[in-house]
């Protein structure tokens, strides 16, 4: 297979997690649309192209790990796993409904490739190193990914996670943090200022990058780049936009939460195809 | 089956280096087995562990939130970590890690805490937890568990070690009064009658157990019948063991280092008063906070010693006689 068909299948990829992700939040009538929208295309890239997963077992003992660090976003992830196989599409329209298997927060009881139960900040992280150091007590080659929210980086547990991963050589821990540059109260820097955030982790030990969050052949680039380098954890920034790729949440600046029906999620389901057709990146800036 | 010390008095071995040798001899056939600690290996005795098995324990430094987070990943990943720290620590400063990254999220995590109620004496009232019991018995699926000598922790760790699911072992660290004799057996959730009577029944967990022996005696001497029982599991509550005392001795006392509030006394009274209302009295810390001291000072200071649980006993068979 040629680069270009694996960059296209990613890139296709990428577009049906949003679009199954607002139909599962619209079915709902509400929920983590920005911060589900951002994540949709590291999401892809993981699960199209990178991780060693088999969803017919989800509890290979050898496969890759996700964990979601920014639990909340649950719902692009749930598309993304019923998108690969591991449960029927028929349980994207439950998402939040009475006795649903889809929770709002990510659940690894309930549901078939989550890896680890989310939705407390910051635990996601140090799970992930639990996990990274468990596959190396255990001899396993595993790769563990993890996604934190940036505003999650708030949490002080996310910097102890860093030092631990670090003292410990976690190299086959690989960090995202979906820099969509808003938090819940509002944009990071009125909330609590970020700072130089790559900088942050690489003074906590991290090899670190910063890459268009949005460009899946950016990313799939950052990640083997990272697998590369030896005998530290790695952290790559994707450097994103809260509820990119839907249009109606990117016009709206408190858009960590939106009430939105079908029908609306049918009219952004039709901008994305015409931004995939026209093969701009989500935001509609000219790929070439 | 349990069988009772001749001499009941202070062993010679510390609780800690119990805990750590049993660790070790679990470890070597199970290699699942893997240890979290928070800067307090040397305290809270698993420095041994560390140097038998360096692969496999990690020391996250002075950074209790990760580390416990850290160990709901490590069991995910399929090991059975140990988290240890500080009781203070390992309840009230990683409550949510528990909550969510252990319990909520299934994980096979045991929680260790050191030092638990007065046992933190010098340590004094920041470093002194009263109210772990309480908080962790209203996380759902937890196991509680409080080993009362050497005998008897050594004989639980390997049922612990082999039982899937959280636990919090509320574990003091230094020389305990020996209660049991070797050979000794218990279950897990089961208590441990330590004396037959029939007049009232004192219900102790940890420390509180010597004390209560020697409460019996006391009354012995007025020709009060005290049964005594050892309360180790407190969570899952031995409610056939409590409704069997109150059916049978017909007034109950418990007795417990920590706060009243939430604690053993709380969950025998949710017990009685659920299914057979019986005069309870409860002797534990009155919901005060704690203080620098000896344990023979703090058990004075708040009312955890023999006298108060005898006089206790004779408070709860009055009431029995009114009723």
């Amino acid at each position: 297979m040629g680069a270009d068909v694996m960059f296209e299948r990613m890139r296709r990829l990428s577009a049906d997690i949003r679009i199954w992700t607002l139909r599962t939040i619209g079915d709902a009538g509400f929920g983590h649309i920005g911060g589900s929208a951002s994540i949709a295309d590291v999401l892809a890239v993981l699960y199209g192209e990178v991780m060693q997963i088999d969803p017919e077992h989800p509890d290979w003992e050898d496969r890759d790990w996700f964990v979601l660090s920014k639990g909340h976003a649950a719902p692009a992830l749930y598309a993304t796993l019923a998108l690969k196989g591991y449960f029927p599409m028929e349980w994207l329209k439950t998402l939040n409904k009475p006795g649903t298997n889809l929770p709002s927060h990510a659940d690894g009881n309930l549901v078939p490739g989550v890896d680890m139960t989310t939705g407390s900040l910051g635990q996601g992280i140090s799970a992930a190193v639990g996990i990274a150091a468990g596959n190396r007590v255990q001899g396993r080659n595993s790769w563990v990914y993890c996604i934190l929210g940036d505003g999650e980086i708030n949490e002080g547990e996310v910097w102890e996670a860093c030092q631990t991963a670090n003292h410990f050589q976690l190299d086959h821990l690989i960090l995202f943090v979906d820099w969509n540059k808003k938090q819940l109260d509002g944009r990071l820097e009125q909330v609590n200022q970020p700072l130089d955030i790559e900088q942050k982790f690489r003074s906590f030990g991290l090899d670190a990058q910063t890459v268009v969050g949005y460009d899946t052949t950016s990313i799939y680039y950052a990640i083997k780049k990272a697998q590369s380098v030896k005998g530290k954890p790695h952290v790559i920034i994707l450097d994103t936009f809260k509820g990119l790729g839907v249009d109606f949440a990117e016009e709206v600046e408190f858009n960590h939460y939106l009430s939105f029906d079908r029908s609306k999620a049918e009219a952004a389901i039709t901008e994305i195809e015409r931004r995939y057709a026209e093969g701009t990146y989500p935001r509609g800036e000219l790929r070439w | 089956m349990v069988k009772i010390r001749n001499d009941i008095s202070a062993e010679n071995i510390e609780m800690r280096q119990v805990y750590c040798s049993s660790l070790i001899e679990a470890a070597k056939k199970d290699p699942k087995i893997v240890t979290v600690d928070c800067d307090l290996s040397s305290s809270c005795g698993t420095k041994d562990f560390s140097i038998m098995f360096p692969e496999r324990s990690f020391n996250v430094g002075i950074a209790e939130q990760n580390g416990c987070a850290m160990a709901g990943g490590l069991a995910a990943s399929g090991l059975k970590p140990f988290f240890h720290s500080f009781a203070v620590f390992s309840s009230r400063r990683v409550y949510d890690q528990i909550f969510i990254s252990c319990a909520y999220a299934r994980q096979n995590v045991k929680i260790v805490g050191c030092d638990p109620g007065i046992t933190a004496e010098n340590n004094g009232g920041t470093h002194m937890a009263f109210e772990d019991v309480g908080i962790l018995r209203a996380v759902p699926e937890v196991t509680i568990v409080e080993p009362t000598d050497t005998v008897m922790l050594k004989n639980l760790l390997p049922k612990i070690v082999d039982t899937n699911g959280l636990f919090y072992i509320r574990l003091m660290r230094k020389k305990a009064v020996g209660i049991y004799d070797n050979g000794s057996d218990f279950v897990i959730g089961k208590a441990a009658q330590l004396r037959s009577g029939n007049d009232v029944t004192i219900i102790a967990a940890g420390i509180e157990v010597a004390e209560a022996l020697k409460a019996a005696d006391q009354l012995k001497a007025e020709a009060i019948s005290a049964r005594v029982i050892d309360m180790f599991t407190i969570k899952p509550l031995d409610k056939e063991c409590v409704l069997a005392c109150a059916r049978e001795t017909g007034a109950i006392v418990t007795a417990e280092n920590g706060n009243i509030i939430g604690g053993l006394g709380s969950a025998v009274a949710e017990v009685l008063s659920e299914n057979l209302p019986t005069p309870l009295e409860r002797v534990g810390v009155r919901d005060c906070f704690g203080q620098v001291g000896s344990i023979g000072f703090l058990k004075e200071k708040y009312g955890l010693t023999a006298e108060v649980i005898a006089e206790k006993a004779r408070i709860a068979i009055s009431r029995k006689t009114r009723q």
